[in-house]
């Protein structure tokens, strides 16, 4: 079935309106009750056919596409699930056996902790558990270190270690400054964290599947001759809302798309400083036409064959509200965003992909609503 | 003190672990699994219906829930049922969503317990279509290139 086409009263009424100060008409009222004569209550049908989503991109890693015809609320939602409640991998736990870097140890595990790791999908999805997390009722946990013990396995916990120590190198020349060629393991870099597959965890990592930073090249720490760094790493599944590591995101944000309103004609010079006003390829040109040229009240008047400012791509314009700055375009352009129109950037940091992200988060909200259901049901009244 | 690594043989098959037959999705992270708070969700009351509530007029307590679910929810219920007005986080822990008593007596569409059970249902509702059309939009666009 074809989308149904929104009269222009509606689709102004979906525009927020930005003007040189101030920002105004914000607010969603699609509402019963909000417009006289309309019904705007909630349809599942009419939200079908209103409801559109565009991709922009689909890379692994990254991709955007547009929500069109939700409100702020729900694609909020969506936005916050994926940042705080997906799932991931990350380290919690570090051993330190040895430290003799300047970093101090809590320090040093702070940054373990922070490294993203990826690895085989179907292993962190499926095969990996959740490791039973300490019950922390405030003040005392209740899981002691000991029993603790007994709660990691193949299935819930990964373990990696990290074992280097910075060494001279006798090959370099005499007074060599640069420690990366006068020493081994000046740098400590995340590609030097070994995963120590146990248990069935060889039929799901191993290979291109192997546990593996992201991000080969973060510096973990710098060591001089004599230093080392010993520890064991062990990485739970967890989410966002406890601890920004266990985020699956980079970044998920959304933007409203901008629009662009010629009110009165933009022509010759104008139109150049115009464009001007806009990143590259928002504003095009156009000759006016003959026709153009004729119509009494056009404006184009006398202009024919003269190049006038016209609206390529919104989707590229920043909103810096430049063109607001200048006398000679005063009344002549408006600009705005649309209220209904999210145009999600979501970026992975490499247990999932970026798509996957997004349909996951779907899936986590609905099942909010069927978990609440199912509590309200039993609810005492 | 370093951890003693479990070997593989202290390691007890996942499959062992008890299953019970809770509606679940069919999410990959969540099916089995008892420790996945996500699923903890559905063994836990989370629902408190606050004292001073009538039948068309209720307050209502989410323990574990924020503005993610809130905001969604107030949204969708205010669709059907005029103002649903005070929405107010008294800590993250708990999330209050109280009913307009006016509203669901003027709708003269039952109780309040009814609007938030049919916010639910539409909100789980919306997610189907989107997720849905998704899909579509990723198909048609193609599969995302191997990296």
């Amino acid at each position: 079935m074809a989308p149904v086409q929104p009269s222009q009263e509606e689709l102004d009424r979906r525009k927020a309106s930005i003007n040189s100060e101030t920002v105004t008409n914000v607010t969603s009222t699609d509402f019963p009750g909000h417009w006289p004569g309309e019904d705007n209550s909630w349809s599942l049908s009419s939200f079908r056919n209103t409801f559109n989503i565009n991709i922009h991109r689909n890379e692994p890693l990254e991709s955007s596409f547009s929500l069109v015809g939700i409100d702020a609320s729900v694609a909020n939602a969506f936005r916050r699930i994926m940042i705080a409640e997906i799932p991931s991998v990350a380290v919690e736990a570090v051993y330190v056996h040895n430290n003799t870097s300047v970093i101090q140890d809590e320090v040093l595990c702070q940054r373990l902790g922070l490294v993203p790791f990826r690895g085989g999908k179907e292993g962190i999805q499926e095969f990996l558990k959740w490791h039973p997390r300490k019950k922390d009722d405030g003040m005392n946990t209740v899981i002691e270190e000991e029993e603790e013990e007994n709660t990691k396995f193949d299935y819930n916990t990964i373990i990696l270690s990290l074992k280097i120590a910075c060494t001279r190198n006798k090959e370099a020349e005499k007074g060599e400054r640069d420690p990366l060629k006068a020493y081994h393991n000046a740098h400590v870099y995340a590609r030097d964290i070994q995963f120590k597959p146990f248990g069935r965890q060889e039929q799901y990592f191993s290979g291109e599947d192997a546990i593996r930073p992201t991000n080969p090249d973060i510096l973990v720490a710098k060591l001089r001759p004599g230093q080392c760094i010993d520890v064991d790493m062990h990485a739970f599944k967890g989410v966002g809302s406890d601890h920004a590591k266990f985020s699956p995101v980079a970044t998920a944000s959304y933007r409203l798309l901008p629009t662009i309103t010629i009110l009165k004609p933009i022509l010759g010079q104008d139109a150049e400083k115009f464009a001007r006003c806009f990143p590259q390829g928002v504003i095009g040109f156009e000759k006016v036409g003959k026709k153009e040229a004729q119509r009494k009240g056009s404006g184009y008047e006398g202009h024919e064959g003269e190049n006038k400012a016209v609206v390529v791509d919104p989707m590229k314009d920043t909103v810096s509200r430049e063109c607001l700055r200048h006398e000679e375009f005063e009344g002549k352009v408006k600009l705005g965003r649309v209220r209904d129109h999210f145009i999600f950037s979501v970026e992975s940091v490499g247990q999932w992909e970026s798509d996957a992200l997004f349909l996951e988060s779907v899936k986590v909200l609905k099942m909010k609503c069927e978990a609440l259901k199912q509590n309200l049901q039993t609810m005492n009244r | 003190m370093p951890p003693k690594t479990k070997p593989a043989e202290a390691a007890v098959p996942a499959d062992d672990v008890s299953m019970n037959d809770e509606p679940v999705g069919d999410s990959p992270s969540s099916n089995d699994d008892p420790h996945n708070p996500a699923r903890m969700a559905f063994g836990e009351q989370r629902i408190r219906i606050l004292p001073g509530s009538s039948d068309t007029a209720a307050s209502f307590e989410f323990k574990g829930e924020d503005h993610t679910l809130g905001n969604a929810l107030r949204y969708i219920i205010m669709k059907k049922y005029a103002p649903v007005p005070v929405h107010l986080p008294r800590s993250p822990q708990e999330y209050i969503i109280l009913s307009s008593s006016i509203a669901c007596l003027e709708i003269g569409q039952g109780t309040a317990v009814e609007a938030l059970e049919k916010g639910l249902d539409d909100l789980s509702d919306l997610c189907d279509v989107v997720e849905e059309k998704f899909i579509e939009a990723r198909d048609e666009y193609g599969t995302p290139m191997e990296a």
